[in-house]
């Protein structure tokens, strides 16, 4: 589904992105894990085209889509779904999901506001209400349901947790696990081990810019030197 | 109480057609934070070519209702792809460079449409023809009044209707509001940003359009529309609040009523009123009447600023070898070539201390004329009502411009962006109509004339010299200060307000004295342009001497401590030897900033700086 081999990508002069090489398969949860600033939420960006890659092959489906306008990638399939958010506050949620809709796929059932509504009950609640009045919850499943708007066939899940109430996380946890239900491919990316094992099939670790380890979950959990070395704070 | 009346109903008149132009000008500035102040010559462009499909309608159209509002609606779709045009060409490709880079370009095709409509429609007023259906008045509560005038107070709401349904029932309008806040997040999801961008100047610009054509039965169409309504459009928008529609249209009412009233009762402020109004407004409003305080928008991608190195050693020799050059100039040049050599090292001040709050300061001004205008009436005034020597002249100058650098400063540094830019030409076009109406001190548009250095400095070398150390000296002393502990705290607070202040800088104080330091070089500046030219005339503090300055620091680019420099000396430069050369000045000159713009989005001394760095 994704193959992501060696992408580079700085900011300015700081060199983030060190050669990172994955791949998600089709069907599977993955989670990026690693610390703060280890170039996680760069990674996603990457394969998003909102920082242009300096070097490196994303190939999505076959297809490279390195150096493509962001547009063009949300279009071929791939749903970014931002660690800040970033809803539009003046706009209700329904006509933030209007942004994010896109033409149906093929062989894909395609969403809509009342199939959101299903997954995000909460959300149905307050059609109407801008953006900027909601909770950070409410926020973060608003920004999903945006994004699932669009069709993707490869989510990509930018720290989903962060800052959110144990409640909401449960939510998200069924969310996600309905969505793959769904035949949805998700990349997401995690500080807290505790939330990505409850959701993800295999784990890629990344450190400075740089893949680390890559295995199942149940095998990251039994590598007490790994998690010692790289996630532990 | 009829005058009243009709007053009241002309003031409506006017307000609708500056709302057309206005909400064009906030609907572009909202998504691109473009400041498009070519707005004003679509908007002219309007006028001009509806006026062409009227006159030349074939034989069976011709004075039809049909070929009349055929030709102003056609007039306003020809306008709307013309500004199409402009974004794909021009603007499109300049989205990630400065912030307030584009205005250079927008100014560019400002000065580039002068002259084209120049060549095609020519220097005379043209006359419109009446509006079919709408000729003659009609009666209402007792007064005559004309039915076009009517059916533009009409208008203006319909629009603003008619543009509310597009924003808030089209999908079109969904994607535009969301690209106003966060265009980057807007294209993450499948949006193609460049066919949005481009639609928003389609809709602007037959805005615009749609109000320079529907002049044509009210006032004849002239090569001077563009500039008036620009400013005009301006101070609705900002008074209004960038990017609210509402309040573009709540301002055009009061500007418009402004204008009409103030006639009647205060004739001789009316050229600053609407200036005064905006001062206020801004003042009690920071953000206008229904702005909001609105992050900037995401993903507008302006890079930070680059840090200052030292001057690095080539530079040194460089400017070394330009000062003993200068120095040996006047053993070498006849009077005039001194003469414009000393006008280049005025405008050098000029751009250095203009520079100075726009590039470490990361505070733009509309209106830095204003100090220099100060420094140039102070020195004047001395001499002319005392009898002062040139040298108290010359300490009265940035002395007077300090002082109001301090008054004005004090409101200005409040606000940002470009409601601070903005405030600043409200200041500047006040300080003028003092100027300007204030004929007992100040000579009005006469001026104040024989204000000629003293005896010993009447040699041109001497006062060239004397010019050399004042601009020299203190566009280095205001290089230094950039490099001192005040200019690391005032890049601090332009870099980041917030992480500046909880460091301890108070952001206030700082931007306020940068600003009355910046306002003190300005008069200087001045002082030296009146005993130069030896008069003092209100064109010295106008909109077009801030435009100039603007002009010369993004022409040299921002970015660097030589930009103010180089650009002082390529604009002033080249506009004195196109001048002479050329009637066509203005084309010739806007496609030279256009091309600039394009190739060396960094500025002319950013570009070599870039070049030396490879």
């Amino acid at each position: 589904m994704l193959d992501v081999a060696g992408l580079h990508a700085h900011y300015g002069r700081a060199h983030i992105l060190d050669g990172v090489g994955f791949t998600v398969a089709a069907g599977e949860v993955a989670v990026l894990l690693g610390r703060n600033g280890s170039g996680k939420s760069t990674t996603m960006k990457a394969i998003m085209g909102l920082v242009p890659p300096s070097a490196g092959s994303v190939r999505f489906e076959g297809r490279d889509i390195a150096g493509q306008p962001p547009f063009r990638i949300a279009r071929a399939g791939i749903g970014y779904v931002p660690e800040e958010r970033r809803i539009f506050t003046d706009l209700t949620v329904l006509e933030n999901l209007d942004v994010g809709r896109q033409p149906a796929r093929a062989g894909l059932r395609s969403w809509d506001a009342a199939r959101l509504f299903d997954l995000f009950p909460s959300l149905g609640a307050m059609r109407d209400r801008p953006g900027g009045r909601m909770s950070g919850g409410e926020q973060q499943m608003l920004t999903i349901a945006r994004t699932l708007m669009g069709n993707p066939r490869l989510l990509l899940l930018d720290e989903p947790s962060e800052g959110l109430a144990p409640v909401i996380i449960e939510r998200m946890v069924h969310a996600i696990a309905a969505l793959k239900a769904e035949g949805l491919s998700i990349l997401l990316s995690e500080q807290n081990l505790h939330f990505a094992r409850l959701v993800s099939d295999r784990a890629v670790i990344i450190e400075k810019g740089r893949i680390r380890w890559a295995g199942t979950l149940p095998d990251l959990i039994a590598a007490d030197d790994v998690r010692e070395q790289y996630l532990s704070v | 109480m009829e005058d009243l009346l009709i007053q009241a109903l002309n003031g409506l008149a006017s307000a609708s057609s500056l709302f057309l132009v206005a909400s064009g000008l906030t609907v572009i500035f909202g998504v691109s934070r473009i400041v498009n102040f070519a707005h004003g010559s679509l908007y002219m462009l309007g006028a001009y070519v509806g006026w062409s499909l009227v006159t030349q309608l074939p034989e069976g159209l011709a004075g039809t209702s049909v070929g009349f509002w055929g030709s102003i609606l056609l007039a306003a779709l020809i306008v709307g792809a013309i500004g199409m045009v402009i974004e794909v060409l021009l603007l499109r490709r300049i989205y990630e460079a400065p912030e307030l880079f584009q205005l250079l370009a927008t100014f560019g095709v400002v000065l580039v449409v002068q002259d084209v409509a120049l060549l095609i429609w020519g220097p005379q007023d043209l006359l419109g023809p009446r509006a079919p259906l709408l000729r003659g008045s009609t009666e209402m509560l007792g007064v005559r009044f004309p039915r076009y005038e009517l059916f533009l107070i009409i208008v203006g709401p319909v629009v603003l209707g008619l543009l509310w349904l597009l924003f808030h029932r089209t999908r079109w309008g969904t994607l535009v509001r969301a690209a106003t806040q966060d265009r980057e997040m807007v294209s993450a999801l499948g949006v193609d940003q460049r066919r949005l961008f481009t639609s928003v100047f389609f809709l602007g610009a037959m805005l615009a359009g749609l109000g320079g054509t529907l002049q044509l039965p009210r006032e004849s169409v002239n090569l001077q529309m563009d500039l008036a309504i620009i400013t005009e459009a301006f101070v609705v928008v900002v008074v209004g609040g960038l990017g609210s529609l509402p309040g573009a249209f709540l301002a055009a009412l009061l500007i418009g009523e402004l204008h009409a009233f103030g006639i009647l009762i205060l004739p001789r402020i009316t050229l600053v009123l609407v200036f005064l109004v905006m001062a206020i407004v801004l003042v009690a409003r920071p953000h206008g009447l229904l702005g909001r305080a609105s992050a900037p928008s995401r993903g507008a991608a302006a890079a930070p600023d680059p840090p200052i190195g030292p001057t690095p050693r080539p530079l040194i020799v460089a400017g070394a070898i330009a000062l003993a050059l200068l120095i040996a100039a006047p053993l070498l040049l006849r009077d005039y070539e001194i003469s414009v050599l000393t006008e280049l090292l005025i405008f050098v001040l000029f751009a250095a201390s203009l520079h100075f709050i726009m590039g470490p300061g990361g505070m733009a001004s509309f209106g830095h004329a204003a100090y220099f205008g100060a420094g140039a009436y102070g020195a004047a005034l001395l001499a002319k009502h005392l009898g002062a020597p040139m040298l108290l002249g010359l300490a009265a100058a940035p002395a007077l411009a300090g002082l109001l650098g301090i008054a004005f400063g004090w409101f200005c540094v409040r606000l940002s962006g470009v409601y601070s830019a903005m405030l600043t030409l409200a200041f500047a076009q006040i300080a003028w109509s003092v100027a300007f109406q204030w004929v007992e001190v100040t000579g009005g548009d006469n001026g104040i004339l024989g204000v000629w250095p003293d005896g010993w400095a009447r040699d041109k070398s001497v006062f060239f010299y004397l010019t050399l150390v004042l601009c020299i000296g203190a566009s280095l002393m205001l290089r230094r200060a950039v490099r001192a502990p005040f200019g690391y705290a005032l890049r601090a607070g332009r870099d980041n307000a917030l992480r500046a202040e909880a460091i301890g800088i108070d952001g206030f104080r700082i931007r306020w004295l940068a600003f009355t330091v910046a306002a003190v070089a300005a008069g200087i500046a001045g002082g030296l342009f009146a005993y130069s030219k030896g008069s003092v005339f209100p064109s010295t503090l106008g909109i077009p001497r801030s435009v100039d300055a603007l002009l010369m620091v993004l022409l040299g680019g921002v970015q660097t401590l030589s930009g103010p420099i180089v650009g002082a000396l390529a604009f002033a430069g080249l506009q004195e030897q196109l001048m002479r050369a050329t009637e066509l000045w203005r084309l010739i000159m806007g496609s030279v900033i256009i091309a600039l713009v394009l190739f060396f989005p960094q500025g002319l001394a950013g570009a070599v700086q870039k070049a030396w760095g490879k």
